[in-house]
């Protein structure tokens, strides 16, 4: 459905995108995950002919994004971030206003702001629909402007942080709404929060400083970045050194780090490989009669790969901020 | 072509909700009036000459105030994306604003038959002279506002957007003419074809000549296609 190849963005000396080349399966709900500034909305906005890109090509259902552009327009709905809107405008005229540009028929047209407004409850409170753009509320506006991206049914809705300003409530709704909506849509969401996108899409893409560093379901990338397995465990009994020597001698352990906490030492404890080593631990510290008031087994979670990928991308761009 | 239109109405809308468009029509109405019985008060004449010359120069500060938000208010507020992700062309979106702009203009110089009006009650308007004038004026507008349009494409502040537009403008209706003044040759001569006071002076007179006409529509095609092409770049850079 969407199909993009190194794709690269200079403005002016700055490198927004770097090369990126990716592919999207019509149906599939895409989340582009990355920190602030990684080169999210710049791609999307290539998506959307807003910006051509500097070099690569990219395609959506087909079309060119360039030599195309009105035909790749006419199978995209995309929600700007900040969602922009006419702030003096009513929203049935906004929407009205919207559909008429969009091609569809008049007749059709008030049918089809209907449908996005049950679709996006704006219906709903009635006067809503009457309301000023201007006078509505941030989450309203969301609603809105997702309403404007639906207008014409889409092949392809493309959502620059649609979760974005919301409270917990509305943000729990819009992510329903999109999963909803992902049943007839192929979509694309931007977001700089993981637990969004590991929620409602299956499709994850990580891009930091305008590259892509992971591709892949929740599940692959989970699989891809797990860290080496760690052993935390909290002791009494003996010196922080001592403890440490002792723990690093026991069978498969690589590595162990030491943090005093009160009278107590905390070490975090890397296995090799994928082992647990929580049993030899224990044994070991019963042997030596130390007392012991916590172990626990982690694995590295995506979480963590996403803080280590965007701590990068910031050293990276103080590193560049120096030169 | 139907989109021209959409957007054309949505520009229109617009200016009914933005307490400017009524600040700058009242401000017309009273500057024009004022006037148009100075004049009379004064000159003791009822020509419509003084009346079509005066509301000329003061459009030069009306239609930029009036157009400066065309685009420079889509690109500060962002709508500019949703409007350029639509399948509309660039071509479609400046000239649905040039339209919506151009009938307000319109209507402002509509409000000013009532003049002619009087004139009427009172004495033997020349109809001609009358149509000629209103004719120059609507050209002159559409020369003003393409401008403006255009100023407005370069910048997303209003303000400067403005000036900009002011300053294109007068360098046409005012300067071209203290050059003219200055009689400096060869620079006179040249100012003197660029000068649009010289042709609209033609249009106040009830003269009609080809000449104005052809200058103002196509300083007006000039500028729409430079709007264009500003819009166009933006993509670009």
């Amino acid at each position: 459905m969407i199909d993009v190849k190194h794709l690269t963005k200079w403005f002016g000396r700055v490198l927004a995108v770097d090369d990126i080349s990716f592919h999207v399966e019509q149906g599939s709900i895409v989340g582009f995950l990355g920190p602030n500034g990684a080169g999210k909305s710049t791609t999307l906005k290539v998506l959307t002919c807003y910006l051509p890109a500097t070099s690569g090509k990219a395609t959506i259902a087909g079309h060119d994004v360039l030599t195309e552009s009105l035909e790749v327009r006419r199978n995209v709905g995309y929600m700007p971030e900040a969602v922009p809107l006419y702030e003096e405008m009513r929203v049935r005229e906004l929407l009205m206003f919207r559909a008429a540009l969009r091609d569809i028929p008049r007749p059709e047209r008030q049918a089809a702001v209907d449908r996005v407004a049950d679709r996006c409850w704006l219906s709903k409170p009635q006067d809503v629909m009457r309301r000023r753009v201007g006078e509505l509320s941030r989450g309203y506006k969301q609603r809105v402007g997702l309403a404007e991206a639906m207008l014409h049914n889409p092949p392809v809705l493309v959502l620059d942080e649609p979760t974005i300003g919301l409270d917990p409530n509305q943000i729990r709704a819009m992510r329903e709404l999109i999963k909803e909506l992902g049943q007839d849509h192929t979509i694309i969401l931007s977001s700089h929060i993981l637990a969004e996108v590991e929620q409602t899409c299956n499709h994850i893409i990580v891009i930091a400083g305008g590259a892509i560093v992971a591709d892949g379901t929740p599940e692959e990338l989970r699989k891809k970045v797990l860290g080496p397995s760690q052993v935390v465990a909290e002791i009494k009994g003996a010196e922080p050194a001592e403890l440490a020597k002792a723990i690093a001698a026991v069978e498969g352990v690589r590595n162990v780090s030491k943090v005093p906490v009160g009278n107590w030492t905390r070490l975090t404890i890397e296995c090799d490989g994928r082992s647990d080593r929580r049993a030899e631990v224990h044994r070991l510290v019963s042997q030596k009669g130390w007392e012991l008031r916590e172990l626990r087994h982690t694995v590295g979670s995506l979480e963590d790969f996403f803080v280590q990928v965007t701590y990068e991308q910031n050293m990276q761009a103080a590193q560049r901020m120096a030169q | 072509m139907n989109k021209v239109f959409t957007l054309a109405r949505r520009e229109l809308t617009a200016y009914f909700f933005s307490p400017i468009a009524y600040i700058i029509g009242a401000g017309f109405l009273l500057l024009a009036a004022g006037w148009f019985f100075l004049n009379i008060r004064i000159g003791g004449e009822a020509s419509l000459r003084p009346l079509f010359d005066g509301m000329a120069i003061i459009m030069v500060l009306a239609v930029p105030l009036l157009t400066m938000g065309l685009l420079s208010r889509e690109f500060d507020s962002g709508t500019i994306e949703t409007l350029m992700t639509s399948p509309v062309t660039d071509a479609e979106v400046i000239l649905g604003k040039f339209l919506g702009v151009m009938v307000f203009y319109l209507a402002l110089l509509g409000t000013t038959l009532t003049f002619l009006g009087l004139m009427a009650a009172y004495g033997r308007p020349d109809a001609g002279v009358a149509f000629v004038g209103y004719l120059g004026m609507v050209l002159l507008g559409a020369a003003y506002v393409s401008v403006g349009l255009f100023a407005s494409t370069l910048t997303r502040h209003q303000v400067l957007s403005a000036v900009v537009a002011i300053a294109i403008i007068s360098l046409f209706v005012v300067v071209m003419g203290l050059i003219v003044r200055l009689g400096v040759r060869p620079w006179a001569d040249l100012a003197d074809r660029l000068n649009a006071m010289r042709y609209f002076k033609d249009f106040s007179r009830g003269v009609l000549d080809t000449r104005g006409l052809l200058y103002f529509l196509s300083a007006t095609a000039l500028f729409l296609f430079l709007s264009v092409k500003t819009l166009e770049s933006r993509r670009w850079r």
